[in-house]
């Protein structure tokens, strides 16, 4: 049994029922600056975004990459050399970003994809290693103080992102916009074909499916919204450093996607804000939390493989049938 | 001063040695993610965390207890096998029916643990730990110098590597461990505790990370992070040898150690990323590794 296909849900196309719901998540988002720290509410929707772009691929066509950090990484060092060194407007140097990480992700995946399941996991690890080795002697980055300081700027020349409220709300918006990428690949028939190959990749094959092309573009795509994820990050936070292109990244992105729930729509959204919520409570404490992430692998690992959303999908699954 | 390509011979045959040792350590962890890959499909991710707790199981017995190198090269791979006994037994024998990928999280969640804590306790400065008296000084080769120490490290790698290798492919229990690799089922129905194979084997391949862990520890100091850094090269260079052989994890270890070391004497800027580009390059050439079979 592949990771992901515990439960292989039919994702339906948008029943009242999701828009419903899916109104009532946008309102709360719009309104949610207001309650909580913007600062907070950002580095979450950053990393919600990242977690998403990473379930792309382990949920949908069921490779585990533990090496995307390099695409998240890599962007915000492309963004934030570009916004700072040669004073881009914010969303082109976001954009450059994500073309950087896409060509990463293109050249990363052509050599990851020739090797499966555990295989896959440790070359893309080995690889993005190799990729913060670079980083760490190459000039551009600054080694081991990072690119500080990077300016916000404006918006198309327009909107101040300086301004927190702006700020949020065009992180917001991308995030959406990514999000809604996402759907969309997932609900085409590209992302049927991706299904296939998780649940049967010799089926796949045997239909007439050029199945390394759809894999090699499923990377991509994932390699270049984990970019995004990373550019819109080095704006916000104004720096890109080591710590976004190491192993350990790779593992908290994992983890995020493992806890929400592995193929779920929205399961990443709620691992990477728990995730992130519970290292600011522990941070606080003086509690280690390398320490803090270990242990919820582990609990979910051994407990629930499904995720906190994919439990309780299943949950009304089971309910359904119980009724019926 | 002889030299060769404008390179001094010292230096050179310096750098290699190093390179040597460098690959002690990578044939003496691959050799350990290979056996236990081999019948429980599991990547090991704690290896490298392993690795540490042996080095740090040393380091705390000759600072608490006054326990000796000799011992600790005995002592500390026995605690840490145990303790790995233990986590296969609770933990990763349960996720034997589900898809391996959750073998490697488990264990990337445990070196996180271990890790984590070591770095709360003893923080990520190393700690010395001084090489036995019997071992320390050195010899003049007449072409270079060879601190005793460091050819202690390249022989007592290579016999555990051989011994290791020997009781795999002529013991009984070898037998028994390589016919369970092909086929658990069958195995077991002749009457095999195949179970207990696969503690004993997880035990066996964190013992081994532990005492390559001891023997690092007058190398390279002791410190929480000395696991992760490198178990990730490890792991290229298990992709590189393909983990179907034994004797190919062994083998493709010393040798990426040398090219490494050699790297560092004619371009050094290259020397911490040469492993993965030889990891790509096979990957294009031969995608199932030097030793491997296509699955």
């Amino acid at each position: 049994m592949a990771v992901g296909t515990q439960y292989i849900a039919e994702q339906p196309k948008l029943r009242t029922s999701s828009k419903v719901l899916g109104a009532i998540a946008i309102a709360a988002l719009l309104a949610a600056p207001f309650f909580f720290y913007p600062v907070l509410l950002m580095s979450i929707l950053c990393f919600a975004l990242f977690a998403c772009a990473f379930n792309l691929l382990i949920g949908y066509v069921g490779l585990l990459s533990f090496g995307h950090a390099a695409f998240f990484g890599g962007a915000a060092y492309f963004t934030a050399h570009a916004a700072k060194v040669w004073g881009w407007e914010p969303l082109a140097a976001i954009l450059l970003g994500v073309a950087g990480a896409a060509v990463m992700g293109l050249l990363m995946g052509f050599l990851a994809i020739r090797r499966q399941g555990i295989y896959f996991a440790m070359i893309t690890l080995a690889l993005s290693q190799m990729f913060a080795f670079i980083c760490l002697q190459v000039p551009f980055t600054h080694g081991e103080d990072g690119i500080q300081g990077v300016p916000r700027g404006y918006l198309l020349g327009i909107l101040d992102l300086n301004e927190p409220l702006t700020m949020y709300y065009v992180t917001l918006a991308i995030f959406l916009f990514g999000f809604f990428i996402i759907w969309r690949i997932v609900n085409s028939p590209f992302g049927n074909i991706l299904k296939a190959i998780r649940e049967n990749e010799r089926r796949a094959v045997s239909l007439g499916y050029r199945v390394d092309r759809y894999k090699l573009g499923a990377f991509v795509m994932s390699a270049a919204l984990a970019g995004l994820a990373g550019g819109t990050k080095a704006i916000v936070f104004q720096f890109a450093t080591l710590t976004d292109v190491n192993w350990q990244m790779s593992g908290e992105v994992i983890l995020m996607t493992l806890l929400g729930g592995i193929g779920t729509l929205i399961g990443p959204v709620v691992g990477a804000s728990l995730v992130i919520a519970l290292q600011k409570y522990f941070a606080a404490w003086n509690f280690p939390v390398t320490v803090l992430i270990g242990i919820i692998f582990v609990i979910c690992v051994l407990l629930f493989r499904r995720g906190i959303v994919g439990e309780i999908l299943e949950l009304m699954k089971r309910r359904q049938k119980g009724a019926a | 001063m002889s030299t060769i390509f404008g390179i001094p011979t010292p230096a050179l045959y310096g750098q290699i040695l190093i390179g040597l040792i460098n690959g002690s350590f990578y044939a003496l962890l691959s050799l350990g993610l290979a056996v236990i890959f081999g019948l429980l499909r599991v990547i090991n991710f704690a290896h490298g965390a392993q690795y540490m707790l042996g080095a740090f199981v040393a380091y705390l017995l000759l600072n608490y207890l006054g326990i000796n190198y000799w011992l600790a090269l005995i002592v500390a791979p026995l605690v840490v096998g145990a303790v790995a006994v233990v986590i296969e037994r609770t933990m990763l024998s349960r996720l034997y029916g589900v898809d391996h990928l959750y073998g490697l999280l488990l264990t990337f969640g445990l070196a996180l643990i271990l890790e984590g804590a070591f770095r709360h306790w003893f923080g990520a400065a190393g700690q010395p730990y001084a090489a036995p008296s019997q071992l320390s000084g050195g010899v003049n080769l007449g072409f270079m110098f060879l601190p005793i120490y460091r050819g202690w490290v390249v022989v007592a790698s290579l016999v555990i590597c051989i011994g290791t290798w020997l009781l795999i492919e002529k013991t009984q229990l070898g037998a028994y461990l390589r016919a369970a690799t092909e086929n658990a089922t069958l195995v077991q129905a002749f009457g095999v505790n195949v179970p207990l194979l696969l503690t004993l084997t997880y035990g066996l391949g964190a013992a081994l990370a532990a005492f390559a862990g001891v023997l690092a520890a007058p190398i390279y100091q002791v410190s929480p992070l000395m696991g992760t850094n490198l178990i990730i090269v490890v792991f290229a260079v298990v992709v590189v040898g393909g983990m179907g052989s034994i004797l190919g994890a062994i083998i493709t270890g010393y040798v990426l150690g040398i090219l490494e070391g050699l790297t560092k004497v004619f371009y050094p800027e290259a020397s911490s990323i040469v492993i993965f580009v030889i990891m790509a390059i096979v990957l294009l050439v031969r995608p199932a590794g030097l030793f491997g079979r296509e699955e």
